[in-house]
């Protein structure tokens, strides 16, 4: 590849992560699809063609295929209709792949994130550790609800995966 | 896969790895069906939530199998082809998994005795050979880890409960045990996926299947059951009647409209 050439497809791909950073989850509106971690690669393949791989959070999530189609719409209106959409299941998407500026929005939306399987979370309002698990499954698979004891508000928060 | 992989274990034929791979499927996609029969049902609004959850995870885990069976099948089936096109004597779920659900006691005990068993199994595959089964296999134990800590945590609350919730989960534990032996006894496709590095050793899932659930039957003060005999063979397509009719509700759109979509 020219260098020219090779700058074009180095453009092509930021141009393709920050259309990917448009689009955000449709369960928690806070957070983009890249922040999430479910965009797995951006990458030339043997094709030519640019591929995006995406994972889904967790196996059965209906959002899932709402993202993938809201991906597709975003690269098709940004003028990167010929970008190829591929579902990577390997590794499996992990909780820690969420990003840090993923992290405080949640955060600042009053989600609260576990920082290990089961181990309870500080109250996202009130910063209490005084809180009391409800639901070990909450509104969507990826997260548990909770309440805190000390300002009494039920919260939302996304599982250690 | 590796050739030093390869040359270590015998290739599994394409029909031996889409049977293996059905019995996983079937068995994840059955127990998703019996779970979301609770939507709108459940004891409380947060125990309706759980078992939804649960059965969304079941029911995508299922979806990833049936696609992978679909392929190393490669007839053309697909997932859908597969879950709504077969009739009951193709299903290779497990006969624990197609049990009713009776009162919110007997699904927990059957949740308990099947997510031990999924959580260990998954585990074990996630280092399979087979990678794309791995795969999936890595993401479904995840999930099962919620799932099981879920059911042991309610079948320790309803066994160390009232009297009559302890007696519930009791009766349930005794009536649904004889469909754990199918779980735990290998047969020739078990043994040989084990041989092939597919599955793990049968010995093996039992031996952390009954360490598990001991524990959990010891803290819930609930006996461990005598053996007993089971005449099923769920996973060869013998089925108990409840599979007939779970299939029924489960096929009936798309054999009524075939090729519908919402």
């Amino acid at each position: 590849m020219s260098a020219p050439a090779a700058d074009a497809a180095v453009t092509r791909e930021r141009r393709i992560w920050l259309t990917l950073e448009s689009v955000t989850d449709p369960e928690i509106p806070v957070v983009n699809v890249v922040e999430l971690g479910i965009v797995r690669h951006v990458r030339t393949g043997e094709d030519g063609r640019i591929h995006v791989g995406l994972t889904p959070t967790y196996s059965g999530c209906p959002a899932t295929e709402v993202i993938e189609q809201a991906v597709r719409a975003a690269l098709d209106e940004a003028g990167l209709d010929d970008v190829a959409l591929e579902t990577v299941l390997r590794p499996a998407w992990s909780s820690e792949w969420l990003s840090e500026s993923g992290r405080r929005k949640l955060e600042a939306f009053g989600v609260a994130i576990e920082s290990r399987p089961g181990v309870a979370p500080a109250c996202p309002r009130c910063a209490s550790r005084n809180v009391e698990r409800v639901g070990e499954f909450g509104s969507t698979p990826c997260k548990a609800h909770y309440r805190c004891r000390a300002c009494l508000e039920p919260f939302d928060t996304f599982k250690c995966l | 896969m590796s050739s030093a992989i390869a040359a270590e274990y015998p290739a599994a034929t394409a029909e031996e790895r889409c049977e293996y791979t059905l019995r996983l499927a079937d068995t994840s996609l059955v127990a998703g069906q019996r779970l979301a029969e609770w939507l709108g049902h459940g004891p409380a609004l947060e125990e309706d939530l759980a078992l939804g959850n649960i059965a969304l995870d079941l029911i995508g885990q299922a979806r990833l199998l049936l696609a992978l069976a679909g392929r190393v099948e490669g007839r053309g089936r697909d997932e859908d082809a597969l879950a709504f096109w077969r009739d009951a004597a193709q299903f290779r779920n497990v006969s624990l998994a197609e049990q009713p659900n009776g009162d919110f006691g007997r699904t927990i005990v059957r949740q308990c005795l099947l997510d031990a068993w999924q959580l260990e199994t998954y585990e074990s595959l996630a280092g399979s050979t087979d990678v794309e089964l791995a795969g999936i296999a890595a993401k479904a134990a995840k999930e099962c880890r919620y799932h099981w800590r879920y059911s042991a945590g309610w079948l320790v609350r309803l066994g160390d409960g009232t009297e009559e919730s302890h007696r519930r989960v009791s009766e349930a534990m005794q009536d649904l045990w004889r469909f754990t032996d199918e779980l735990l006894a290998p047969d020739a496709l078990d043994a040989r996926m084990a041989e092939c590095g597919i599955a793990p050793p049968a010995a093996a899932i039992r031996e952390r299947w009954e360490q598990r659930v001991a524990g959990a039957l010891q803290a819930a003060k609930l006996p461990w059951p005598a053996h007993q005999h089971y005449p099923w063979h769920g996973k060869r397509g013998v089925h108990t009647e409840a599979l007939g009719h779970l299939l029924a509700t489960l096929q009936q759109l798309p054999r009524a409209y075939p090729g519908v979509s919402w």
